[in-house]
């Protein structure tokens, strides 16, 4: 389902049908599933259908003089779901929003702080590189920094901002720490020499930024040997597997929670201490919907003595997503003055009605976005937000 | 117009700052510089200015760490020339960096009847704001701090602005030019400008730099000794019913002899 990605390097709204990408376009049947399955369809001027028919007729510089492409939130489901299997949210969107972002008289104060802030800092929350590295003394469990122990290692992992800097994206990172420890793979971490992948929406319609980044981490990965990197954000995922293979970077990148599936029976005989919750899990977009991983997550849970796991009325490929992508995670107050829900507190809903006591999930945007709708819920008492890894280590004995 | 904006480097808050053995200055081991926060205000309101009215925008900097990037995102918003003016500036604080300025300002004639000169109205190590109107007063030009709106007209050759007075004041001037303006907030916050515009200007823009080799009899303000903020006190809730919290309040009122 993926596009080509050596085609479609550097293409433009002009050059697009020049690209089998294109050609998919010309396909398109007017049907308007992807407005109906678009979660922010119903705020945009011209929604996915829309957008398609307006560039039959080339008038895609219309809908770049609306916000319309702001709304857009990456999850993959008009993708997903389109019956001619045209690649909008990783091709189309990508160039019309970029065109929007470039119009906008003036971005959201937030987008632009974090864009700015990951262009400086190598973080979107503008925090000092210097510190990135600061959770590890946290760690009860040893991990090894590359630049101070430079020496060959078999997985690299990538730490990514939300988990290196946000409180209780650490205590992801202690998981997985001590999951690879129990585990006995040799692992390191690039430390403060780390910056942030670029987001996998921000990488295609900030193309600069995500060339500033790009160039960047290929040269620090350049400078270790080691076999595969590993990481607990399936943004990072996307950036690497979509976009850094554009760069030319061919080293294997997994998700964590995919990565430890041939570890299954060595880490299930780990998980001694049941926990007798009730979970529902959110399949993140990226994770999902886009990789396709859907059993994976659910394995893992079910490989925890005590859980119950019971699903959210719309799960799998139906997933709602969290409104974290394609910088909707700093669209929050742009979005409120448009009058639009939030969709976490959409989802969230969804996961109080299956009575779970934990809110499971795969991807560090949503710890933050699910803990604040919960609140906004009135509901923080009453369920707890969970990575996977969490759950996994909490099973684990020390 | 001819627009002339001056820009500075001040230490990035974001990185801790530590003081460095001498007591007296920052440890450089520790420090990253960033674009003064309200002189990125005086590059945009210059970029608005030559928007509305046409002319150029000329950056000028004292050379420092990590200036290059500022000049180069300022180049990408609309400034049309920067210059980097070259020396050891590090320690200058503002009466000297003003005379620098202006002496680069008349030595090369750079001021005609058509100059509006900006600059922020203050910087996180000039809080006081003095460097604007040092600038004047070696310019002997009229000189405005605190600087929200401008606005030019070409038959007077004047600008029309508004400044903030303290208590919530305000009032409006006008100003022949040439003139000297310290900018407290653009007419729009500073704009975003795409890395790749950045980028784009790091290959193929072109910063003057420009040897200034005069003595300087003095860096300005003699800093004797830096210290560490103090650590302020904490919070402390109070609980119980509302008579027990009134007592409580009023037992510590009188404990610090404010009652």
């Amino acid at each position: 389902m993926i596009a080509d990605l050596e085609e479609i390097k550097g293409v433009t709204l002009e050059t697009i049908y020049e690209t089998s990408e294109g050609k998919l376009i010309l396909t398109c049947i007017q049907c308007g599933t992807c407005v109906g399955t678009c979660p922010h369809g119903e705020y945009m001027k011209y929604p996915p259908r829309r957008i398609i028919e307006m560039l039959l007729h080339g008038l895609a510089d219309k809908v770049s003089d609306t916000d319309s492409m702001l709304k857009c939130v990456n999850c993959y489901a008009c993708m997903a779901k389109c019956p001619r299997g045209i690649h909008l949210t990783e091709v189309l969107l990508q160039l019309i929003k970029e065109q929007t972002i470039l119009k906008l008289p003036t971005l959201p104060a937030e987008l632009q702080k974090a864009l700015e802030n990951s262009y400086r800092y190598g973080n979107p929350m503008g925090e000092s590189g210097r510190k990135r590295a600061n959770w590890v003394a946290t760690s009860k469990y040893p991990v090894r920094i590359l630049s101070q122990n430079p020496g060959p290692v078999d997985v690299l992992w990538f730490v990514e901002s939300y988990p290196a800097y946000y409180p209780r994206g650490q205590d992801t990172c202690r998981a997985i720490a001590k999951i690879f420890n129990r585990l006995e793979i040799d692992f390191a971490i690039l430390g403060n020499e780390e910056r942030s992948a670029g987001e996998c929406g921000l990488l295609a319609w900030e193309t600069g930024l995500a060339e500033a980044l790009i160039d960047y981490n290929i040269s620090i990965l350049g400078k270790y040997t080691f076999n595969k990197i590993v990481t607990s954000d399936p943004h990072a995922l996307d950036a690497f597997n979509y976009r850094y293979r554009m760069y030319g970077f061919k080293k294997p990148v997994y998700h964590i929670i995919p990565f430890l599936m041939p570890y299954y029976d060595k880490l299930k005989s780990m998980l001694t201490r049941p926990l007798n919750y009730s979970v529902t899990y959110h399949d993140s977009c990226c994770l999902g919907r886009h990789n396709g991983f859907f059993d994976e997550p659910r394995a893992l849970l079910n490989a925890i003595p005590g859980i119950k796991l019971v699903e959210m009325f719309h799960h799998r490929i139906n997933s709602i997503c969290c409104g974290g992508g394609g910088g909707g995670m700093w669209l929050d107050t742009y979005f409120k003055s448009q009058n639009m829900e939030r969709l976490s507190d959409i989802r969230i809903r969804e996961a109080i009605a299956t009575g779970a006591d934990i809110l499971a999930v795969g991807c560090p945007y949503e710890i933050p976005r699910f803990e604040d709708a919960l609140k906004v819920a009135g509901y923080e008492n009453k369920m707890v937000v969970k990575d996977i890894v969490e759950l996994l280590s909490e099973s684990m004995e020390d | 117009m001819n627009l002339i904006v001056f820009l500075k480097m001040v230490p990035d808050t974001v990185e801790e700052l530590k003081i460095a053995s001498d007591g007296k200055t920052l440890d450089p081991d520790w420090l990253r510089m960033k674009a003064n926060e309200n002189d990125e205000h005086a590059v945009e309101e210059a970029v608005i200015l030559k928007e509305k009215y046409g002319g150029t925008v000329t950056l000028v900097t004292l050379d420092a760490p990590e200036v290059d990037e500022a000049i180069y995102t300022a180049l990408a918003k609309g400034c049309d020339k920067a210059v980097k003016i070259l020396g050891d500036w590090q320690n200058f604080t503002s009466p000297a960096i003003a005379e620098v300025f202006a002496k680069y300002l008349k030595e090369n004639n750079l001021i005609d009847s058509k100059t509006l000169i900006l600059t922020g109205s203050q910087a996180t190590d000039d809080i006081e704001g003095e460097l604007v109107y040092y600038l004047g007063e070696y310019l002997e030009l009229p000189v405005y701090g605190v600087v929200t709106y401008v606005q030019y007209n070409e038959n007077k050759n004047n600008i029309l602005i508004r400044k903030e007075f303290s208590g919530g004041l305000r009032g409006e001037f006008e100003v022949e030019l040439p003139a000297v303006l310290g900018i407290q907030a653009a007419e729009n916050p500073p704009r975003y400008v795409p890395i790749a515009k950045i980028r784009a200007m790091m290959k193929s823009a072109n910063i003057e730099e420009l040897e200034f080799t005069q003595d300087f009899a003095s860096k300005g303000i003699e800093i004797e000794k830096l210290y560490e903020p103090e650590v302020a006190g904490k919070a402390v809730m109070l609980e119980g019913n509302p008579e027990e919290i009134a007592t409580k309040i009023v037992e510590i009122l009188t404990d610090k002899g404010l009652i």
